[in-house]
């Protein structure tokens, strides 16, 4: 037990810490950098609560895929990023001040509720215990919930959709092959009968043919 | 010390405290906003993990997986949008977005 509450509180800090340096980074690069070390903590600690099946997937997806992507963007666009931080220290008391009230309100109703025992009755599925975590997610998630699974597949079709739709651009003046171009080409605009004068050039005047 | 569900609650409270002060901090960088989205998104799912593993109930995790894939689309859909935005006016600054007047 005394060390699920090292590594606990050792990926508690470390999450919290490098996600107050995210937001307070200069150098955006940085900042993608500590993101990534927070996903990796948070993964630390759904392992400590039995969900590796989800501490995998937030390494592979985030990690993987998110912070790759934001990484991208960052080196990709030719951005001031210094002049992006002007009024950082303006704002700050306002942020401040929401978040201390949003934090104390959360912490205040933790403390003054309490958390009582769940009721067996209430829990709709509960974790079988013959099971690895990956198994018993996946018996459910193919079965009472494969709508849910299905619309989660159809959320990332149309965001992959999407993000082609709106990046995807064509440039002027870049020759591309047209196929049906290609197909339609017949003799009748492929080939030029010229009448050659016997005697004559068989080669035409090219400043007057084009 | 008995780690129990009001630990990861409150370290999920800090950690979605920091993602809203990242907002108001850098009110400017978008890319910074995005992250600062993400880390909210996170804390909600350590808060959803948490109560799966200590009320014995697998349908939090099922959710937390639900809320990953939804905010894996937004931050995709997001960054398009910024690169497209930047190809456009050669910049990302949040006050600069405001040509709906809205």
């Amino acid at each position: 037990m005394a060390l699920t509450a090292i590594f606990f509180y050792l990926f508690a800090v470390l999450a919290l810490a490098s996600a107050a340096t995210v937001i307070v980074a200069k150098n955006p690069v940085h900042a993608v950098l500590f993101l990534i070390l927070t996903f990796f903590n948070a993964a630390g600690l759904f392992i400590l609560l039995n969900a590796e099946f989800l501490a995998m997937l937030l390494i592979i997806v985030y990690v993987g895929a998110v912070a790759v992507l934001f990484l991208f963007v960052v080196m990709m666009l030719d951005v001031d990023f210094a002049e992006l931080r002007a009024g950082f220290i303006k704002n700050a008391p306002v942020g401040l001040l929401v978040g201390g009230v949003v934090l104390a309100e959360l912490v205040a109703l933790l403390a003054a509720r309490g958390i009582g025992p769940v009721a067996s009755t209430l829990v709709a599925q509960p974790i079988p215990q013959d099971l690895s975590n990956t198994e018993a997610l996946g018996r459910i998630l193919y079965t009472k919930y494969i709508y849910f699974f299905q619309g989660a597949g159809l959320v990332l079709l149309v965001a992959m959709i999407g993000a082609i739709v709106l990046t995807l651009r064509h440039k002027e003046g870049v020759k591309r092959q047209s196929i049906a171009d290609q197909v339609a080409r017949g003799p009748a605009t492929a080939v030029k009968m010229v009448k050659v004068a016997s005697g004559g050039s068989a080669i035409p005047d090219s400043k007057s043919d084009h | 010390m008995e780690i129990g569900l009001a630990h990861y609650l409150t370290v999920a409270a800090c950690l979605f405290t920091l993602g809203m002060f990242g907002i108001f901090l850098n009110r400017k960088n978008v890319i910074i906003i995005l992250m600062s989205v993400e880390l909210m998104l996170l804390a909600v799912n350590i808060n959803l993990v948490a109560f799966s593993h200590f009320h014995a109930d697998l349908i939090g995790q099922v959710f937390a997986l639900f809320v990953l894939t939804v905010a894996a689309a937004e931050s995709a859909i997001g960054l398009a949008i910024i690169v497209v935005y930047f190809r456009n006016r050669g910049s990302i600054a949040v006050e600069d977005i405001n040509m709906m007047k809205g």
